[in-house]
């Protein structure tokens, strides 16, 4: 159909096509670096005394294959490994969870605003996982474990609300936000009248948890997040290119050969699992799937290819980064980390409005 | 690289095809047949139904009825292609990548593009004389770059019937005259039928090998311009007296004043 000149014009143009779409490895290996940056400072960072340098040999002992002389006594080796290590871990795997789930949601509603905290899919996860903590429902955690499978149930039901609310009314990115809005109010009421009815020790615990939290003994919560991730992540990396062409809109999409629709459904419901299973773990922390996308565009653009994988990264490093603030910023009380990210977040938020279009 | 294949001499064929939104009927009984490597100006006044059947042949618009591409099946994106009336240009969407896009329906499951994909993009940009054009992002083109990324995306698709809804209406007259110039080439080097539903008569009479006239949804006339471009025919469906001349041996049409202006 096209003919191929035979001699090709030096105009750099198959470089820029091989360029189109493509992951750009430098920019993932500086997103790389600077999680691996955050997790150490986080790692070394708290109460009990651990020498850098004795963390810096612990962990590179622990790799395989390598003998280092290790200078930690038997109880700081237990503090490293069963606290501080996974509660970098687990910060690291939550806020790769919101981030990946924010910008799914964001290519799939066309929305800049979207974000599962602000869909009311965090406040729906998080009333399953209250009914489900405050109710005695078996938590022998499976391999799926009962908490996930609660909070995913009232998540989607958050998100399906949302959407139909927006369907009604105007499509204008608002009123998705005002349906994530009406979700939010209405699950939590539901929450709280929950916590009523529960005793008094009970609820305090589910309250501490629901504030966000990331505290962990051992390895559990990291466990039992971290299949969700990949599968997720796995599922929303294949849709990148899905997202690339829903830029387009859905008519411009469909005639172009996809099914917006059947799109749209396995990327809404990969991210609400995916934020299902962070929240059951951490509780609700809001804002990281927000800010973190619109940071990874303005440095290395739109398209959903580098934007998804990058997400993941940068909002690993976010949270964990926002955890360190959460446990230095009020030593030696520690904050919610949800409290930091809001803190982050909301001005945020003012500001993607104030610049009138956000990034659509 | 796919070659048009002119079985039987159709490449769509149009089946009594109705369309309705809600109670109201948008087209009827529309049935034509598409000839390989023709140009077909589909006219007629707002909201007589051109953009609808465009629409209505990609799947856009729920239709009763047939359209049947040259192999016989129903049209799948890689037969039909639809350049919009009003594209959507998305921020930071360079020009290659929103050229890339029209690959999709010949991606696999993983949805990556082979590196012949690539040298397509590559080929249709060149063609388009738009080389220098490719890191730009599509939101910063002029109107008449814009259409030719459209145009490029919709070659990039590789269909044999290439659908235009109202491809000029934004363009300046020296711009809608390049485009048309543009896509009458690539009909000829390329082997494409066009399709275009077409606002000014004479640029369609100029332009299309055959005219499909449409009022209120009904096929009114569909034959070469001389047989379509008649005075009276015009005059009842766009409800203003128009009259037809040939000038240079192209057909004008141009409004009749209702008073005769009086010379001083």
């Amino acid at each position: 159909m096209v003919v191929i000149t035979q001699t090709r014009p030096r105009d750099g143009l198959e470089e820029a096509a091989e360029r189109a779409f493509r992951l750009r490895w430098p920019a993932v290996a500086g997103a790389v670096a600077l999680l691996l940056l955050i997790g150490t400072l986080s790692v070394l960072q708290g109460a009990g005394g651990l020498a850098p340098s004795g963390v810096v040999r612990a962990i590179v002992g622990a790799l395989p294959g390598i003998e280092v002389e290790q200078t930690l006594t038997p109880q700081q080796e237990g503090l490293l490994w069963q606290i501080r290590v996974p509660r970098t871990v687990l910060a690291a795997l939550v806020g790769a969870s919101l981030a990946l789930a924010g910008a799914g949601y964001q290519g799939v509603f066309r929305n800049p605003l979207a974000d599962p905290y602000l869909l009311g899919v965090s406040a729906g996860a998080g009333l399953g996982a209250v009914l489900a903590l405050g109710f005695g429902l078996d938590l022998s955690w499976g391999p799926i474990g009962a908490l996930p499978a609660a909070a995913f149930l009232g998540a989607l039901l958050a998100v399906t609300g949302s959407v139909l609310v927006a369907r009604c009314s105007f499509r204008t990115p608002a009123t998705l936000l005002l349906g994530g809005i009406a979700m939010a109010a209405l699950f939590s009421a539901t929450q709280t009248y929950a916590l009523q009815r529960l005793d008094q020790t009970r609820a305090r615990e589910v309250l501490s948890w629901l504030f966000g939290r990331l505290a962990t003994h051992g390895w559990h919560p990291v466990s039992l997040l971290l299949p969700y991730v990949i599968v997720a992540g796995v599922i929303l990396l294949l849709h990148a290119r899905h997202l690339d062409v829903l830029r387009l809109g859905d008519d411009e999409a469909r005639a172009l050969g996809l099914h917006p629709a059947r799109s749209r459904l396995v990327v809404v419901t990969a991210a609400t699992l995916v934020t299902a299973a962070a929240v059951s773990v951490s509780g609700l922390i809001g804002f990281v799937g927000l800010v973190t996308p619109h940071i990874v565009r303005l440095v290395v653009g739109q398209s959903y290819r580098m934007l998804l994988p990058l997400s993941a990264l940068v909002g690993a490093a976010f949270l964990a980064l926002a955890d360190i603030g959460a446990r230095t910023l009020a030593a030696p009380a520690e904050l919610p980390v949800g409290v930091i990210t809001a803190f982050v977040g909301a001005p945020f938020f003012c500001f993607i409005l104030w610049r009138g279009r956000g990034d659509r | 690289m796919s070659t048009t294949a002119p079985v039987r001499g159709a490449a769509l064929r149009v089946r009594d095809v109705h369309v309705a939104y809600r109670q109201v009927q948008v087209l009827r009984e529309i049935t034509l047949d598409l000839v390989a490597g023709e140009w077909l100006g589909l006219i007629g006044p707002n909201g007589s139904g051109k953009s609808t059947l465009l629409r209505a042949a990609v799947g856009l618009v729920p239709s009763s009825g047939r359209f049947e591409v040259a192999s016989g099946g129903p049209p799948h994106p890689t037969d039909l292609s639809l350049m919009p009336q009003a594209p959507e240009l998305p921020p930071g969407m360079s020009v290659v990548e929103y050229v890339l896009l029209g690959r999709t329906a010949h991606l696999g499951w993983l949805g990556s593009e082979s590196r012949a994909d690539r040298q397509i993009a590559v080929n249709v940009l060149r063609r388009l004389g738009m080389s220098s054009f490719a890191d730009r992002s599509v939101l910063h083109l002029s109107g008449g770059e814009a259409q030719r990324v459209v145009i490029a995306r919709a070659l990039a698709q590789q269909a044999p019937v290439l659908l235009l809804d109202e491809p000029t209406s934004a363009l300046d007259l020296g711009h809608q005259v390049e485009v048309l110039e543009l896509v009458d080439e690539l009909r000829h080097d390329q082997g494409l039928t066009v399709v275009a539903a077409m606002h000014d008569l004479s640029v369609a009479a100029r332009y299309a090998d055959r005219l499909a006239l449409l009022h209120r949804g009904h096929l009114m006339a569909h034959g070469t311009p001389e047989q379509v471009l008649e005075p009276e025919l015009l005059s009842q469906v766009y409800g203003h007296p128009l009259r037809v001349h040939t000038l240079e041996g192209h057909l004008v049409v141009t409004p009749a004043p209702r008073h005769t202006k009086e010379r001083s």
